[in-house]
């Protein structure tokens, strides 16, 4: 099921952060799997993924404009793929 | 990504250069310990400064790196330290007992070396003996349920054929295969003539990867291939100072595991400002960060695809590094290596084992 803006998501326990110029590398010790974020941005939303009850309401706190929204999703979406973040 | 990173994602360490065998393609030259290798104290400060880096993982190798008495005090430290170890070995310490030591550990991952699936392919380019010697280390670890060990090809001329049956005996093991582009490094260099793939062969390869996606590790080290079609998984760019680079047994970082010489040394863990300093500060991988100049490759359209492959095929095979791979699928290379047989430089440490001085009596 793709990730919506009412999914309530959080960042795997298992991934490590490191920040980068261009945002973050973000590596996941279970598969494995290193994956680039490459906006600051999407760095800031996935880590406060999990202080708030909903996806929207992430991206409201992160001050992320209406018409960015869709493309958020969809990156959040493949980082729930490859288990860097986690549905809840 | 071309400007660098922080701190490398890709970082091999090879912990010495003693090793039981003596494979002829070997990159590093390994066969003997350097007196000058790292001591236990200095290895786990060099894994402390990467943890402070946050290096997720690091690739041992060697040489034969289980042979060091210290090995698993090293690894354990370094999985203590939240850094996930992959390491290379030729199996001939992964006995009944070691391997239960392996499966106990977390974030550890194993590549045994393999170069045929028979004795005869194998054993021809890693000496007699290897392969029965890996396939009894895949045996202990199938045993003892360590999980999804890797199995590491070096593709050559004599192995291409070879693959789908790799991919057979890894399947049967549960294990994962991976293969990777012989380079003309080390004593590589002497071999690379007679060992690399043939341009058709080349084909193959790109095709059978095609085909076989992402369930095959490559290290991303056939990008020179892209240029045949669609590109093949992962960074299509060479990584050297970039994201990559290595630890040589003595702390001496290069630029990458395939060019261990003079020319790209950055300098030593044991110089002030230790690894840190060298990754993020060295003349030598600030000019590699730099936009590389496209040279011959310039009039070519393949360019964007290719990258112009690999720096270290190029330099040891005396071609130009701003020009065609030796294996240039568009035969830019070969015409190139047909062209001249220059003075190709060699791995600059030789820790290979001395040649018997009982020379055997010449018949005539």
């Amino acid at each position: 099921m793709p990730l919506t803006l009412e999914s309530s998501a959080s960042l795997s326990p298992q991934v490590a952060l490191r920040p980068e110029p261009f945002g973050a590398l973000a590596y996941h010790y279970g598969n494995r799997r290193l994956v680039f974020l490459k906006h600051p941005d999407v760095v800031s939303v996935v880590k406060s993924l999990g202080n708030h009850p909903t996806v929207g309401a992430t991206l409201d706190a992160c001050g992320i404009a209406a018409e960015r929204r869709a493309s958020f999703l969809l990156a959040l979406d493949s980082l729930t793929k490859s288990e860097i973040i986690r549905v809840d | 990504m071309k400007r660098g990173l922080d701190a490398p994602i890709c970082l091999t360490w090879e912990l010495t250069y003693a090793c039981n065998l003596q494979c002829i393609h070997c990159l590093s030259s390994s066969g003997q310990r350097d007196p000058r290798e790292l001591t236990t104290a200095q290895a786990k400060d060099v894994i402390d400064e990467l943890h402070d880096l946050q290096v997720f993982y690091i690739n041992i190798g060697g040489g034969e790196p289980m042979i060091r008495r210290d090995f698993f005090d090293i690894i354990t430290h370094a999985v203590d330290n939240s850094i996930g170890v992959k390491f290379s070995t030729n199996g001939a310490y992964i006995d009944a007992e070691n391997a239960k030591r392996l499966a106990a550990m977390d974030y550890l991952d194993i590549q045994i070396s393999l170069d045929g699936t028979d004795r005869a392919t194998n054993d021809a380019v890693r000496g007699t003996g290897s392969f029965d010697t890996a396939i009894a280390a895949m045996d202990n670890l199938a045993r003892t349920k360590f999980g999804p060990f890797k199995i590491s090809v070096v593709v050559t001329r004599h192995n291409v054929a070879q693959l789908d049956d790799f991919k057979t005996l890894a399947d049967s093991y549960g294990a994962q295969l991976r293969i990777t582009r012989l380079r003309p490094a080390g004593r590589g260099a002497d071999t690379w003539h007679e060992l690399h793939p043939t341009a058709e062969q080349q084909v193959d390869i790109y095709r059978w990867l095609t085909a076989h996606g992402e369930n095959v590790l490559t290290g991303d080290s056939f990008f020179h291939l892209n240029a045949l079609g669609p590109p093949l998984p992962g960074l299509n760019l060479c990584g050297a100072g970039r994201v990559v680079c290595l630890i040589d047994p003595l702390g001496d970082v290069y630029a990458c595991p395939f060019v261990l010489h003079d020319e790209f040394r950055a300098g030593s863990i044991l110089d002030r400002g230790g690894f840190t300093k060298v990754w993020r500060e060295s003349a030598l991988f600030t000019s590699l960060r730099e936009p590389e100049s496209v040279g011959a490759c310039a009039s070519c359209g393949s360019y964007d695809a290719c990258q112009g492959g690999c720096m270290a095929a190029k330099f040891f095979t005396g071609l130009p590094l701003d020009g065609p791979d030796p294996e240039c699928v568009r035969g830019h290379g070969g015409e190139l290596l047909m062209a001249n047989t220059p003075n190709t430089p060699r791995t600059t440490s030789n820790h290979s084992r001395p040649v018997s001085l009982t020379r055997k009596p010449i018949r005539v």
